[in-house]
């Protein structure tokens, strides 16, 4: 690689370092003014730093962005799963783990008995939640930290994805399915 | 309270105490003040909050109280404390041990000469602001400053480890190579004033002016002088951008054996000398307690400055202000540098030292010289 042409005045040096302290300084004088009149209670519309202090303050997901799943419920709280175990197949961690049973329901055939994903091995790929048929599995709790003591505690199980309490979407536009919608 | 009623020798012995007790916590504090200072501004040059989470908890109650992250070193030296002091099996354990301490040791005694302000009249006793006023203030500091040397030698050769020994004489090589520029930017200064005592030197520069319209500060008449012996200083105490003994991301310094107190005994050192470069600019080159214009007024008597009235206690305290407000400006502008440039790399800190500040430090004693001798 060929290294720039530096000019007569780059090649002092010294100019080109009082400008880079020009524009450091100049960012330090700025950002502590701005702390300044923050504390005093003014010009809060403008931002002293980039910073977003994390466990306080979460920075607004998009909606498309997958996080921890959820089963989705019918309109009398059991799960619309079918046990069609076409997200099973589909995953490519292997981490869904679905027995089914019978529905008492003649017009529905079958639904799960369990509904476990192991979390410590999935992916967030989303393959499930496009292999569904039923729109019974989606990614969009907003839930992204599952750290435990335990990796028994990062199995879910079907009672916890059925309830699972979503902070990032808003509960009247996750929750409500397009079918149950009419 | 009359002091001519006590015996002088009272006066001297609390004098000196409350001297050398100001130095000192002004000193071992400045470490912790520094390092936060270091968090804070490098946060808020880039956009960022630094250091808020260490809080004084009180329990039950949930109050918090932050204190602007100043608690970080406090946690900082109890980590220090109780974290595991290691030493290497096969390094020689006594000087494993004395070696921090030197590195310190040198840096700290240096304050011994340098004055923090001019002198206070109590009764008959006239007390100098300097816990020891000497004819050869300048050499004190150089000579101490390369006894702080051996201290990162000794750390590098006795950890037994290849990389520290490499790393000890990287940083012997690029100490002892700047501490011929130091001396010899220093000297245009020093032909000037033509003494070796801080509190001449400082006196010099508040009786005479530049060109007839400036201040007599050693910037003003020496402006390439400060330029070269700011930068060497940066160089001498170790920091970004000429980090290269240490460069804690890439390459191993000298203290990689290092943990717990002793490690953080080091970092001390490098605060320390930032404060004692700072503190020698400003008494070389900005006049060190003087404001222009500001006379000291006779005990008992006033003097007038600007629109202000002041007696001879107000008129010592201001220059003690000023004194420290240079410092402190002088840290800031070191902690700008630290946090603005990139590292240099090895070959070009040699050649900046031997080949671009050595030549243009001897030019400008020689001008200085000839200027000297035209003017008398």
């Amino acid at each position: 690689m060929s290294k720039p042409k530096m000019n007569a005045m780059e090649r002092l040096y010294l100019p080109e370092i009082f400008k880079g302290l020009a524009i450091t300084s100049r960012h330090f004088f700025i950002n502590l003014g701005l702390h300044s009149l923050h504390k005093l209670g003014l010009a809060k519309a403008r931002e002293a730093m980039v910073t977003i202090s994390y466990p306080e303050v979460r920075r607004p997901y998009p909606l498309v962005a997958r996080s921890r799943h959820r089963l989705t419920q019918r309109q009398d709280g059991t799960a619309k799963c079918v046990a069609c175990m076409m997200c099973a197949t589909a995953c490519p961690a292997e981490c869904i783990y679905i027995e089914a049973e019978e529905h008492p329901d003649p017009l529905i055939e079958k639904r799960p008995a369990s509904f476990d994903i192991d979390m410590s091995k999935c992916v967030f790929c989303g393959f499930c939640v496009e292999a569904c048929p039923e729109d019974a599995i989606r990614m969009d709790t907003g839930h992204f930290e599952m750290a435990y003591f335990d990796r028994k505690d990062l199995i879910y199980d079907m009672n916890f994805l059925l309830n699972d309490d979503p902070y990032a979407i808003k509960k009247e536009d996750a929750l409500v399915l397009a079918s149950d919608k009419k | 309270m009359n002091f001519s009623e006590i015996n002088p020798i009272f006066i001297q012995i609390a004098g000196h105490l409350a001297k050398v007790t100001f130095i000192m916590s002004v000193v071992m504090t400045s470490g912790l003040i520094l390092s936060w200072v270091e968090r804070k501004q490098s946060a808020i040059m880039q956009d960022r909050i630094g250091a808020n989470r260490a809080a004084i908890v009180i329990p039950f109650l949930g109050w918090r109280f932050p204190l602007w992250g100043l608690i970080h070193n406090l946690a900082d030296a109890l980590k220090g404390i109780v974290k595991e002091d290691f030493v290497p099996p096969k390094a020689n354990k006594f000087l494993h041990i004395l070696a921090p301490f030197m590195a310190c040791f040198a840096a700290t005694a240096a304050f011994a000469v340098l004055p923090f302000g001019g002198q206070v009249q109590i009764g008959q006793v006239v007390i100098p602001l300097t816990i020891m006023p000497s004819q050869v203030g300048v050499l004190f500091v150089f000579a101490l400053l390369s006894i702080g040397v051996y201290g990162v030698v000794v750390a590098g050769y006795v950890s037994d480890n290849k990389y520290s020994t490499m790393g000890a004489l990287r940083a012997s090589a690029q100490v002892i190579s700047y501490e011929v520029a130091t001396g010899l930017t220093i000297l245009g200064a020093l032909l000037t004033y033509e003494t070796l005592d801080f509190r001449k030197i400082v006196e010099w520069q508040h009786t005479h002016t530049t060109l007839g319209f400036l201040p007599g500060w050693g910037v003003f008449h020496q402006p390439l002088g400060f330029m070269l012996f700011f930068v060497a200083t940066l160089v001498e105490m170790k920091r970004v951008p000429f980090d290269l003994p240490e460069a804690e991301s890439e390459i191993i310094g000298y203290f990689t054996e290092y943990s717990g107190m002793k490690f953080m005994l080091f970092m001390m050192a490098e605060f320390i000398e930032s404060l004692l470069f700072a503190w020698v600019i400003v008494l070389i080159f900005f006049g060190g307690w003087n404001l222009p214009g500001l006379n000291m007024p006779a005990q008992g008597g006033t003097t007038n400055w600007m629109w202000m009235q002041l007696g001879y206690w107000q008129v010592v305290m201001l220059q003690m202000t000023a004194m420290a407000s240079k410092i402190v400006i002088l840290c800031w502008l070191q902690m700008l540098v630290r946090w603005s440039l990139p590292r240099f790399r090895y070959d070009q800190i040699m050649h900046l030292g031997w080949k671009i500040m050595l030549p243009l430090a001897l030019a400008n004693l020689v001008v200085t010289a000839i200027v000297q001798v035209a003017l008398k």
